[in-house]
């Protein structure tokens, strides 16, 4: 890539960065922008991740204000009610972000991004979505699918110790290292790295063999609407838990995280229907599991956010950069069994 | 999941953490948002620019302060009522002993270098503390778990220590870019800008060593009257022209290898630099950071130098060094951190490169080189964190059956980015953990003292404060608070031959070595060997102990059951750097035999990395397909005993 150079505090401060992903995905970083709508735990650590890695800007939405719940696994903001009362999360968290590195440009936007229209959604590369329902996921899903130029899109979603991504990069082309370099074996990278012939300069890897991959990206609303019997075997509980817990709170008109263990009666006959109509065991999905979530409320278990934050951080430089294998499409994190998993959803998976 | 009992354990807790670099960062603040209420922290380093792509904590104008007291600062602001106690110290400093350990019910490592993290298992292991273990390099990372008489201690599974080249590769030989490197650090700019009494071997590899060694000594030596850009052109072309030249002519040497071109200043540059050098001199004068690069206007850390901007550099360096740093010379060792040093150190590894026909590599490539700097991003170290946290609540909570190690993938396998694993067993044959003996070979008549001290005892067992016993007979000891003809003693000693101690050691012999900070002994076995290969056995000695391990049980975790056997990972690879490393190979791959047994060749086999991108691309997906995932347990790197069972 070519245009300017990185300057020479640039190069200071991401030293060690670019170790990792080369000068021009640095460069590319430092190009991008990023909207993030809804302030939890897990959005904070996603945010804390982007503005220390040097992109260009981050757009903060989030009007709610303060609650204990929200400080439970906020690290932007000082518990002292005489500094955070009458303000909005995203103006707390803006001031707080902003510090983190100077380079970057932190800002709030006002509104209800689901009202927006779809020109909005040009000025970002990717755009983060937590603590929304299920409809305002979908409409801006297809927002930005609509965008003449590709605006990835994300879903976050953590409650209490286990959570979920969701991916759309719609039409994804990427750069894929070919030779066996990228093959999992640590010591062998590692060695070569410390020996100083592992390149990680673009030129040599390119030589070295690389591929142009394309991928083919369901939207949200796809994904969700594949049957269940049609989905690959030994998919995610948590998968199932959360599509269960999200058409609960859509068909009972609540925020996300609004539930308690009193609503598991309710969840369990939602199940019963979910499961019946796409011929799944009820037993697939663990009552344990529905409790634990339900009990959690909108409570996030701050190990979980850090994972869920740091693993969505990779997969969104991954896509501004264009290098390594990104995601697709789902993700699933749960301290039960200690597991990250990847699921592909999608259509072309199943056939 | 944040049960009453498990907020109770968490609220009590008094947990240490060692480290606030870049794992430490991150694990402080998950521990402070999880409830954590009483956490110790010891980092003796201070903050650097190059922590703060990552180290969230720290800020521009932290740099030069203490890490430990900068983190606790910032975590109170978002955390003001818990304890958090920070100390600006080493580790491995004696008031850190068994006792200190003992307050805490977990240690937590966010280490950066081997030698601490054995230290501080060796005190866990006294204290009978359990102690969770992490690394991180780029986008791998793992967290382990040891919990003394439960799984392995941190030093089961052997950890090569840092590779050591041998001496002829260096002075005569290179064949990688690395070799030059060294070459350039650690001979060249020592013998330049070091200490001048140590021992160099910067020319050793004529054939007649006497005259040479004579020669170099005047060339070296600059007299006072002697102008620096003359004097930096004799050096050059000393190093670069006439010790080829010296080299040549041991014909031998060549037949099988291709002959490197000897460099003079006046072919490489025959314009005349020195005026070009003078003119620029003015701009540069005040400068806050002596820089060859900004003097000679390169400004890019990423270009490739040609042979010529590397001569430029090369001399435009020495000048510098002479004129502006001469309070510095005959003190200097190499630091990353030293902007002129790397680029004196890159232009002369380059130049080395170029005169064997090595490819060259730009300032940041050699800057990494010669750093041993690892990469390090922040997403990898805030998941490693995480990580962290879920298994100190697990011990917090007695629930020593669920502790798992997890391994940070950058590519998934079996659909997995973080894959859990079950603890390994204690291996019984451990010299740390068990009591099991080791086997060293050495030439008893001709090795000193001093090279069994610094070579096995310190490098290989890691001791700080040795105590080395010969039956009752009490050979040698080390460390603060022996008296002053105690150790003007030992000195003497120290360069004795082995056999010719006063209760010499010789073939047979057991000596017992112990560290009694790190409350450890254990038992060396004595074997005379009169030769060593000096390709292959550098240290003129092979220490031979723990038998790698070969019943243990590897297991990845499906619902809570598990099952299979496999050897657990042998290799594991160690780095020195800012915020960790340790990476071991990753457990759980299912690959075929074939690839298996290529990859076993890559971690053994370091020499052909460069030309090494036959292999074809393997999607993890494509590797194996198996409907039960969930159910199948496999593991491991070992091709022959690699197995894989069902469950149900």
């Amino acid at each position: 890539m070519d245009g300017e150079e990185l300057t020479e505090e640039e190069t200071a401060l991401y030293d060690r960065q670019i170790r990792v992903w080369g000068v021009d995905a640095q460069k590319r970083l430092s190009k991008a922008h990023i909207l993030v709508r809804g302030l939890n735990g897990t959005a904070v650590e996603f945010c804390k991740n982007m503005v220390l890695a040097g992109i260009g800007s981050l757009t903060l939405m989030d009007d709610r204000s303060v609650t204990e719940d929200v400080l439970q696994s906020n690290f932007l903001i000082p518990p002292d009610e005489a500094y955070y009362s009458g303000r909005s999360l995203d103006e707390l968290c803006c001031e707080s972000l902003k510090d983190f590195n100077p380079m970057v440009r932190v800002s709030v936007e006002k509104g209800d991004l689901s009202q927006f229209d779809g020109e909005f959604f040009d000025k970002f590369d990717a755009v983060v979505l937590s603590c929304c329902s299920l409809k305002t996921k979908k409409a801006i899903n297809e927002k930005c699918r609509r965008r003449p130029r590709r605006v990835a899109f994300y879903a976050i979603e953590c409650r209490d110790s286990c959570g979920e991504i969701f991916v759309d990069l719609q039409k994804y082309t990427y750069i894929q290292v070919m030779s066996s370099y990228v093959a999992p074996c640590l010591d062998y990278i590692l060695d070569c790295y410390k020996h100083g012939c592992l390149d990680t300069s673009d030129a040599s890897k390119k030589s070295d063999g690389t591929a142009e991959c394309q991928l083919n990206y369901p939207s949200l609303e796809e994904a969700i609407s594949i049957a269940w019997r049609d989905l690959p075997r030994k998919v995610s509980k948590v998968y199932f838990a959360m599509r269960v817990i999200e058409r609960f709170e859509l068909s009972e008109g609540r925020n996300p995280g609004e539930t308690s263990i009193s609503d598991l009666p309710l969840i369990l006959k939602m199940r019963k229907e979910l499961c019946d109509a796409q011929s799944l065991g009820e037993s697939y999905i663990p009552t344990s599991l529905l409790e634990r979530i339900l009990a959690a409320g909108g409570k996030e278990h701050p190990p979980v956010c850090a994972i869920l934050g740091g693993v969505l951080g990779q997969e969104v430089i991954k896509a501004i950069s264009g290098k390594g294998d990104p995601l697709k499409n789902f993700f699933y994190f749960d301290t039960a069994d200690g597991k990250g998993i990847i699921e592909d959803m999608s259509n072309s998976s199943t056939s | 999941m944040a049960s009453g009992s498990q907020l109770e354990a968490i609220k009590r807790a008094k947990v240490l953490m060692v480290g606030a670099g870049g794992i430490g960062c991150e694990l402080l603040k998950t521990l402070a948002l999880s409830g954590f209420r009483d956490i110790y922290i010891i980092d003796m380093d201070t903050i650097e620019v190059s922590n703060l792509n990552r180290q969230f904590l720290f800020r521009q104008s932290h740099v030069g302060q203490s890490k430990a007291k900068v983190a606790r600062d910032a975590v109170l602001k978002f955390r003001p009522h818990i304890n958090i106690t920070p100390c600006h110290a080493n580790i491995k400093d004696p008031e850190f002993d068994v006792e200190f350990f003992k307050k805490f019910n977990v240690v937590l490592n966010g280490l950066d270098n081997l030698d601490a993290r054995r230290h501080v298992n060796r005190l866990c292991l006294a204290a009978e503390v359990p102690l969770v273990e992490s690394g991180t390099t780029g986008f791998l990372g793992q967290v382990t778990v040891h919990v003394k008489g439960k799984t392995e201690c941190y030093e089961c599974q052997p950890k090569p220590t840092p590779k050591t080249y041998p001496v002829c590769t260096i002075t005569s030989t290179p064949s990688k870019f690395v070799h030059c490197i060294v070459w350039a650090k650690d001979l060249l700019f020592a013998k330049l800008f070091g200490d001048k009494n140590q021992e160099n071997d910067l020319n050793v590899r004529s054939s007649d060593g006497t005259n040479s060694t004579n020669h170099t000594e005047d060339v070296f030596e600059r007299r006072t009257d002697e102008d620096p850009e003359q004097y930096a052109c004799k050096i050059y072309d000393h190093v670069f022209g006439y010790n080829i030249e010296v080299a040549l002519t041991n014909e031998e040497t060549w037949k099988s290898r291709n002959k490197p071109r000897p460099l003079y200043v006046r072919d490489v540059l025959p314009d005349n630099l020195i005026q070009q050098n003078g003119s620029l001199e003015n701009s540069v004068t005040e400068e806050s950071v002596v820089s060859s690069m900004s003097s000679l206007g390169l400004k890019n850390p990423q270009d490739i130098w040609s042979l010529s901007e590397n001569s430029k550099i090369f001399l435009e360096a020495l000048r510098l060094f002479i004129e502006r740093r001469q309070k510095d010379i005959g003190n200097l060792t190499f630091d990353k951190d030293d902007q002129l040093a790397v680029e004196f150190v890159t232009a002369a590894a380059n130049i080395r490169a170029s005169s064997f026909g090595i490819p060259l590599h730009s300032l940041f490539e050699a800057k990494g080189i010669a750093g041993n700097i690892v990469h390090a991003v922040a997403t990898t170290n805030a998941i490693i964190a995480g990580l962290i946290v879920i298994e100190a609540i697990k011990i917090l909570q007695g629930d020593f059956e669920n502790l798992r190690m997890t391994y940070c993938l950058e590519h998934p396998s079996r659909k997995m980015l973080l894959m859990p694993v079950q603890p390994f067993e204690a291996n019984k044959s451990c010299y740390v953990c068990s009591e099991t003996p080791l086997l060293l070979e050495i030439n008893t008549r001709t090795s000193k003292l001093r090279d069994f001290v610094e070579k096995i005892v310190k490098n290989k067992l890691g001791m700080h404060s040795p105590l080395i016993m010969h039956g009752s007979t009490l050979i040698f000891e080390a460390g603060d608070g022996l008296e002053e003809d105690v150790v003007a003693n030992y000195a003497l000693i120290l360069d004795k031959a082995l056999a010719e101690l006063p209760a010499p050691v010789t073939s047979g012999t057991v000596l017992t070595v112990e560290d009694l900070h790190q409350e450890f002994s254990c038992n060396i076995n004595i074997k005379h060997r009169e030769e060593f290969d000096e390709e292959k056995e550098p240290d003129g000695m092979v220490l031979a102990g723990w038998i790698a391990p070969t019943q243990k049980d590897a297991r990845i975790v499906s619902n809570g059951e598990s099952t299979s056997a496999a050897h657990p990972a042998v290799t594991e690879m160690v780095e020195k750097s800012d915020d960790v490393e340790i990476a071991r190979e990753k457990p759980g791959t299912k690959r075929k035999l074939s690839e298996m047994s290529e990859m076993i060749d890559h971690v053994h086999d370091i020499k052909p990395c460069s030309s090494h991108d036959v292999g074809d691309q393997v999607h993890p997906q494509e590797v194996e397909d198996n409907d039960d995932d969930d159910d199948i347990v496999i593991l491991d790197e070992n091709p022959e005993t690699r197995k894989k069972k069902r469950l149900q």
